[in-house]
């Protein structure tokens, strides 16, 4: 790989995404063991937000605390420990959808909590309150490449504070008449904890990562069709070919098209060597 | 900010038009930056400069006035570009292309902090060996959602903004475009692009309250940690910072907060100041904006007053500057923080 090739370890994982109901029960489908079936998303009560925050919070903020909870413990870390990246496409669209509404009315009232649930670092907000995190958080979006900027920059985070960061990768659908101008299937979130490489003995992955130019590679799909068509419809599940190489536990070489504008000539692919070079 | 809503964008980038591009736009074409990243690209490789900008709103206004004309259950109109104008990345699709740059590129969304971040996030990446050079900035533009959202929460002032004065009742909303060019370099007196530098980016500092979405933490927990990350990160003692630009909102929490934090970090005699109360609070932008007034006040040599304060709050104890005034200038500390408890510091060096 490049010069400026970096290693890092993976060591908790977080999932919910439609036919993926957390990262343990969805190994036999990573594996290729079992065909994807396309069952709606469950996203399971964030346990650690207070309950005023539970009922301000909608599907997306949820969906993004339950898979960083989950993969806090996975890690066996404590999440107020963490410093945070956060990545969706598209926030919350249920409630960007309210907003617009209440807005489009001829005397316009909007609610305090939907305003403050608008700001696209709501699900940041909403885990550092619930964990009492006073680390570095931040929250991105790159359209189709959200996964992919997060990723990055949760590497940055982790090569500058030498320390786990947790990335959440986040997207939940948004109702009518938005759905038809970005129409996303369901809710999906990825969580990782990542670290510097040899913080643990065993992690789950070594990672290797780099930028490079564009070189005619193809980028990695999903071996199986229904995993495929999700990663081609919701950005979080960029995640998923990664996820598939951890869950098989062999070398694997990953490419994601990256957060760089274009393609072809010029453009920048981040590739990720998962347990040594493939 | 006038202009803004008839199409000033070039064809090539008509589906990114709405009021936030035309104002970004507007913004890249100010102070010879557009050149200035020209030359950047010819230098690095359009590849090695990365695009890291802030939005807080992006082009939502777009969605707002077409929820406005579809009809209670009718479509979005036929030539609405998502993508290009109300997806929150939108901005930094629209830089990339805009300046033919193909480095990471995304937009940083952590509320009104968030300009600040960018630059740290530009720092990582360049210190990591991933990119040369970082256009880095932010772009916000009144819509709706901040017009009626800031409103409900009361956060509005009824008449101009009056950051640490005793009659203060809040913000003014204003929209701007602020950006900076960070590239690789050894410190103050080197010019690494050839080119002499602005100032210099010496340290970062970024914090969570982990308290409340909206309000700040009463005893500014996360703004101390950003402050002092920001100092210790740069091996920068607090006395040897010449002047801080505040956050200074203007409401009574922020100014309040703001006040002890400061206070606890560098005592009560280091020269501060809001210019908020002449930009008014640009949101997603105020932390790019503020670095630049930062960048000139270590040029020029001078304080920046702030404005409106005619009676100053007897509760606040920090050292406000009101009268601008000239002054030899090393180091400047700018300090943004946002909604979601997000907190972000500076410390810029003279060049």
């Amino acid at each position: 790989m490049g010069a400026a090739a970096v290693e890092i370890d993976l060591l908790g994982i977080g999932l919910a995404g439609p036919g993926l109901p957390g990262w343990e029960a969805s190994l036999p489908v990573l594996r290729g063991e079992q065909a994807h079936a396309g069952q709606p998303t469950a996203v399971p009560p964030p346990t650690c937000l207070p309950a005023a925050e539970r009922r301000r919070a909608g599907l997306a903020v949820r969906a993004a605390i339950a898979v960083a909870e989950a993969a806090c413990t996975h890690a066996g870390l404590a999440p107020a420990a963490l410093a945070s990246v956060f990545t969706s496409s598209s926030g919350d669209g249920g409630n960007c959808h309210s907003l617009c509404e209440s807005l489009a009315a001829p005397d316009p009232l909007v609610s305090p909590t939907r305003f403050t649930n608008s700001v696209h670092n709501a699900a940041a907000g909403y885990w550092h309150i619930a964990v009492t995190g006073r680390q570095a958080s931040t929250s991105l979006c790159a359209f189709d490449a959200s996964f992919d900027a997060g990723l990055t920059e949760a590497v940055m985070q982790v090569l500058a504070l030498r320390q786990p960061v947790l990335l959440v990768a986040c997207d939940a659908p948004y109702p009518q008449p938005l759905q038809a101008v970005r129409p996303l299937p369901d809710a999906m979130g990825v969580a990782l904890v990542l670290a510097p490489a040899g913080t643990v003995a065993q992690p789950l992955a070594r990672l290797c990562l780099a930028l490079q130019p564009d070189a005619g590679e193809p980028v990695t799909d999903c071996t199986d069709a229904g995993l495929g068509a999700l990663r081609a419809q919701i950005p979080a599940a960029r995640a998923l070919p990664l996820l598939a190489a951890v869950a098989r536990g062999e070398a694997a070489r990953i490419v994601l098209p990256g957060s760089g504008a274009g393609v072809g000539a010029g453009a920048v692919r981040l590739h990720i060597d998962v347990n040594g070079p493939a | 900010m006038g202009g803004l809503d008839g199409s000033a964008l070039p064809a090539a980038l008509a589906d990114f038009d709405c009021r936030n591009n035309c104002l970004a736009w507007l913004g890249l074409q100010q102070d010879g930056f557009a050149d200035a990243v020209a030359r950047a690209r010819a230098r690095w490789g359009a590849h090695r400069v990365a695009v890291l900008m802030v939005t807080s709103t992006s082009g939502i206004l777009q969605t707002e006035l077409a929820y406005r004309h579809r009809g209670s259950e009718g479509p979005l109109p036929a030539d609405f570009h998502y993508a290009q104008t109300h997806n929150t990345g939108s901005l930094a699709l629209f830089a990339a292309q805009a300046l033919g740059l193909r480095g990471p590129a995304w937009v940083v969304s952590t509320a009104c902090s968030s300009s600040a971040k960018v630059f740290a996030a530009a720092q990582r990446l360049i210190e990591a060996g991933w990119a040369d050079a970082a256009v880095v900035g932010g772009v916000d533009s009144l819509c709706l959602t901040t017009l009626y959202g800031f409103n409900s929460l009361e956060l509005f002032s009824p008449e101009i903004c009056r950051p640490w004065d005793a009659r203060r009742s809040g913000l003014s909303l204003g929209e701007a475009a602020a950006y900076a060019l960070l590239q690789r370099g050894e410190g103050p007196g080197d010019a690494p692009a050839g080119e002499p530098a602005a100032g210099w980016l010496l340290g970062t500092g970024e914090s969570s309250d982990g308290y409340h979405m909206s309000s700040p933490h009463p005893e500014g927990v996360g703004a101390i940690a950003a402050m002092r990350q920001a100092l210790d990160s740069a091996g920068c003692e607090a006395a040897a910072v010449d002047y801080i630009n505040l956050h200074g909102t203007a409401t009574p929490n922020n100014d309040a907060m703001e006040d002890r934090a400061v206070r606890a970090v560098f005592g009560d005699a280091v020269p501060c100041s809001s210019t908020k109360g002449a930009t008014g609070h640009t949101l997603g932008a105020a932390g790019a904006v503020e670095a630049a007034v930062a960048l000139l006040a270590l040029q020029q040599g001078f304080i920046p007053g702030g404005l409106n304060c005619g009676e100053r709050d007897p509760a606040l104890g920090a050292n406000y500057v009101t009268e601008s005034r000239a002054a030899p200038l090393r180091r400047v500390l700018s300090n943004s923080f946002g909604f979601g408890g997000s907190n972000a510091s500076l410390l810029l060096g003279a060049a």
